[in-house]
């Protein structure tokens, strides 16, 4: 028997009511100045609410949560598009020595050199790991680095006199951030089709192609995890109409040392520093999305950058930037880790990574292409999308699929998206599985698939080892409880 | 294939061969097919891998080359504060159950992670005393930019306001967002306030970019709920330890920098963003946000919902295009309030009080020097520089010197301005010490 809060029901309980009046987990130092008069109480807090536990409740609490997580560190993980792959512990570490986390962001320069000469360094990696020209670590996260993407292009077609380019052309096939953020940034969606071999259709971006279209979002390799071999023509038919080509890195991680966005024909990318260059992903985040753009973009990045001045470093704005997207300058931790992972690669270490992403990929492919439908026939680079559409067919849902796999040991991978596959199943393995880890993965999707001829009622009752069974959403939705209430009351 | 090996690749030469057979190519090059010929490059410009023991050699040299503020007395803040870290915070975000998850997609597997989200909103409401919460944004900065969009879509008006006394890095947020969804922005001065029909919200800091409180919040609030627009606050967390929440007088939306609940200062980020609104605007908020359900047999358990608002599903027409919530700094911050508690977050808010009112009064004695600005403060105040002391950023380089990180240089705001931030980090033998330095720059002026 292990201590701390029972199993069954920790949900029920949280902080607020495990504590008791008068405990504490914490110890401050007693008042060593006078003390000042404090305001009238009209302007004071009259209660706070908050728990009052002792420090070994506290502990036992959030270790019995954290027991109910899975996470890279507890097994395969192959969630497709979000590159789950091993987080080298030793990038933590360094991330958390006093000479950089014990930094204010605005203390003199003189005595932030070696954080800044970090930064240099890895935006010049960065350049040169897309062949681009140069590159913002501000945005906090890909969607910002998006958004940051979409207003530079928006400042600098404006610079130009073409505010009259209203429309960013997606394609169907890509991640929602992508037309949220080019609505956020103002700019009207127009969705543009993938062809019958999961391209972009080359046909409809031409016919959609005027001179109202300010810039077409691409991620390549696309959500189906397939390289766009007519990459270089669609650059060149956007550049004819003078529209730019904005480039989402999510998949960065099957072309590292392979193929540089700027020798494609991209005007700017943004990358997801918590996927290619692998920091941790933190249970949704902090994660870290830096921009890299071509020279005619390069005047328009945000505040700041770090540039050279003599022998030192300094915080610099670009002639025409866009201004500030964050208070400071970035997820400096999350660079740390990433400065890591690159140190620890080199040039060769980053190709075996994509060759190994991509070999992993291809061979899931290859081993469950018998049981599962292949909605495009042809090999995958970092991440390959399944249909469930057979099993479907024997009454089986992909999202059982998911909850099956779950009993079984793994993580399941994306379900439902891209959007223009029924029933899809997005399986990314990363570079960092083994042989054997694919294969017990794949017996065990082989085994879902006869369980959903023979025992479908397994399946679609599962999961039935996870320490809860599958939530009523619905109710959540309607009578959505969002906050703890003295008694466990509801919202409204 | 050479035979190079990283310790963060699994597959041998053996295991390739097995795997390019299975696949039916004869080489990894036939994978790559698809990338046209004049696309595939030669090797990468950059520097040779290095190995563990070689690495940490090099990061540490690069560490060694910074002076981190922890290892000084230092009474810089604007928007990033040196507060103390239960070491409780470090040993459960450092849980790599926690740290190497990801969203929480699978509920039946990410109890964890979703539970703690639901405290993390329960809090944010508690100390905010707002109606309903988000799992977290990135910063202060961009919540307080994403409150601001959310104005203008709840109310239909294309006009962003703001107290000049905000954060200018803040207002520069807020101006890149308000670029996109081409709104305007007009910044106010606190007396001088000119609210019109076009006007979302007006956005304001308590206590401000300067350390102090508004002299009247409720009246504000008046003032602009009169304008029909919302009254959005972006509040210093610590201090709502000691001080009205701002939903108590009046605000809409509740913004803040989270960073003070547990995290390092680590160069500016990662931060994280509080969001807190009310009950009504729930359907327009930006961000993740977790509810409470339970499964076919009764148990709790949490789930992401009210999802119709995010990018996944609703794509061009979601409330925001974020995705993460910040979650490590968020569980924090989670980590850090349930181990303050009820007394320890007031205990921390009035040490911070104290002290600061202590240090204030210390340097308003000194020759030539004096408090520029008057009010209720918090743990911020401006100094007002002798002229004889060559200004706040001469003052800084001479205090640097004597191994004392200074202020914040604010002259472009307020004449010879010095913005010092005084927490419980700080002890009073420090204080002295900033004080007898401060007293020598003078010149008796």
């Amino acid at each position: 028997m292990s201590g701390g809060p029972r199993q069954a029901d920790i949900g029920a309980r949280l902080t607020f009511d495990l504590g008791k009046a008068g405990r504490t987990a914490c110890s401050l130092p007693p008042c060593d100045v006078p003390e000042a008069d404090l305001p009238p109480p009209s302007l004071l807090r009259r209660k706070l609410n908050l728990p009052e536990l002792s420090q070994v409740d506290l502990v036992r609490y959030f270790l019995a949560l954290s027991r109910r997580n899975y996470s890279v560190d507890s097994g395969f993980y192959p969630l497709g598009s979000c590159t789950m792959k091993y987080n080298p512990k030793v990038n933590d570490k360094l991330a958390c020595l006093p000479g950089f986390s014990g930094l204010h962001p605005l203390q003199p320069l003189e005595t932030v050199q070696g954080a800044l000469a970090l930064m240099y360094n890895l935006q010049r990696w960065l350049v040169e790991i897309t062949g681009l020209d140069a590159a913002s670590l501000a945005p906090a996260a890909g969607a910002q680095g998006e958004l940051t993407g979409i207003l530079m292009i928006k400042a600098y077609l404006a610079e130009r006199g073409e505010e009259g380019r209203t429309r960013v052309l997606v394609p169907d096939s890509a991640h929602g951030t992508n037309p949220a953020t080019a609505a956020m940034a103002g700019f009207e969606v127009v969705t543009v089709a993938s062809d019958s071999q999961g391209n972009t259709d080359a046909q409809a971006v031409a016919s959609a192609l005027d001179d109202g279209v300010a810039a077409l979002m691409l991620t390549l390799p696309n959500t189906l995890g397939l390289f766009d071999p007519n990459i270089g023509r669609i650059a060149e038919m956007l550049h004819r109409k003078g529209a730019l080509l904005y480039g989402d890195g999510a998949n960065l991680n099957a072309l590292l040392g392979r193929a540089r966005f700027g020798d494609m024909g991209f005007d700017i990318v943004h990358l997801n520093m918590h996927k290619t260059f692998s920091t941790p992903h933190g249970g949704g985040g902090p994660g870290s999305g830096p921009v890299v753009a071509k020279g005619h973009l390069a005047p328009y990045l945000p505040t700041p950058v770090v540039a050279k001045e003599g022998e030192g470093f300094v915080l610099a704005t670009p002639e025409r930037s866009i201004g500030r997207v964050g208070a400071f300058y970035g997820h400096f931790g999350v660079l740390v880790r990433a400065y890591a992972y690159l140190r620890t690669l080199g040039a060769e270490g980053l190709r075996q990574v994509s060759d190994n992403a991509v070999i992993n990929a291809n061979y899931v492919l290859a081993r469950l292409r018998q049981a599962y439908h292949l909605p495009y026939d042809r090999r995958c680079m970092h991440e390959v999308v399944f249909s469930g559409s057979r099993q479907r067919a024997k009454g089986v849902r992909t999202l059982d699929i998911a909850k099956r796999l779950i009993d079984y040991g793994f993580h399941p991978p994306t379900v439902y998206f891209p959007l223009i596959v029924d029933e899809a199943l997005m399986i990314e393995p990363t570079e960092t599985e083994s042989k054997e880890a694919l294969d017990a993965f794949c017996d065990a999707l082989l085994a879902i698939d006869r369980e959903a001829e023979e025992e479908p009622q397994v399946v679609k009752e599962a999961p039935h080892t996870a320490p809860i069974g599958r939530l009523d959403e619905a109710t959540a939705a309607r009578r959505p409880v969002l906050r703890w209430r003295r008694g466990g009351g509801s919202e409204s | 294939m050479t035979s190079w090996a990283t310790p963060y690749i699994a597959n041998t030469e053996a295991d390739h061969q097995a795997m390019l057979a299975a696949i039916g190519v004869a080489s990894v090059e036939e994978l790559f097919a698809d990338i046209p010929a004049e696309f595939r490059i030669g090797e990468l410009g950059l520097p040779p891998a290095l190995s563990e023991p070689e690495l940490v050699r090099e990061l540490s040299a690069l560490a060694a080359r910074n002076r981190p503020v922890d290892g000084m007395p230092c009474f810089l803040g604007g928007g990033a504060y040196r507060h103390f870290i239960p070491s409780v915070v470090g040993e459960v975000i450092g849980r790599s159950e926690f740290a190497t998850a990801y969203t929480p997609y699978q509920a039946e597997i990410s109890q964890g992670t979703l539970q703690t989200i639901f405290e993390f909103q329960s809090m944010t409401c508690e100390l905010t005393a707002m109606d309903v919460a988000n799992a977290g944004m990135y910063d202060g900065a961009s919540a307080l930019a994403e409150a601001c969009l959310m104005a203008a879509a709840i109310s239909g008006r294309r006009r962003i306001a703001l107290l000049s006394t905000l954060h200018p890095h803040y207002q520069a947020v807020v101006r890149t967002y308000a670029f996109g969804r081409g709104l305007a922005v007009d910044v106010m001065p606190p007396d001088g306030l000119a609210l019109g029909e076009e006007h979302a919200c007006l956005a304001v800091q308590q206590p401000n970019f300067f350390g102090y409180f508004l002299p009247d919040a409720e009246a504000l609030a008046r003032a602009v709920h009169a304008a029909g627009a919302l009254f959005i606050v972006s509040a210093d967390p610590i201090s709502l330890g000691l001080f009205r929440p701002p939903g108590e007088y009046g605000a809409d939306v509740v913004v803040g920098e989270g960073q003070s609940l547990g995290s390092p200062l680590s160069f500016g980020g990662p931060y994280l963003g509080l969001f807190a609104c009310r009950q009504q605007y729930l359907r327009q908020m930006p961000g993740r946000i977790v509810g409470r359900t339970s499964d076919a047999q009764g148990r709790t358990g949490y789930v992401l919902t009210i999802q119709t608002r995010e990018q996944h599903i609703r794509r061009e027409r979601a409330t925001s295009n974020i995705c993460t919530s910040q979650q490590l700094v968020a569980l924090a911050a989670t980590v850090y309030l349930a181990a303050m508690g009820k007394q320890g977050l007031r205990q921390v808010a009035e040490l911070c009080y104290h002290k600061a009112h202590y240090a204030a009064q210390r340097i308003a004695q000194l020759p030539g020097y004096a408090l520029a600005l008057s009010g209720l403060f918090f743990k911020e105040f401006v100094v007002r520089c002798p002229s004889a002391s060559g200004g706040p950023s001469e003052v800084n380089r001479a205090l640097l010197a004597r191994g004392i990180v200074g202020g914040l240089d604010v002259s472009q705001y307020v004449e010879n301005g010095l913005l010092l931030c005084v927490t419980e980090m700080n002890t009073r033998e420090e204080i002295d010490r900033l004080a007898e330095a401060l007293a020598g720059f003078g010149g008796g002026a």
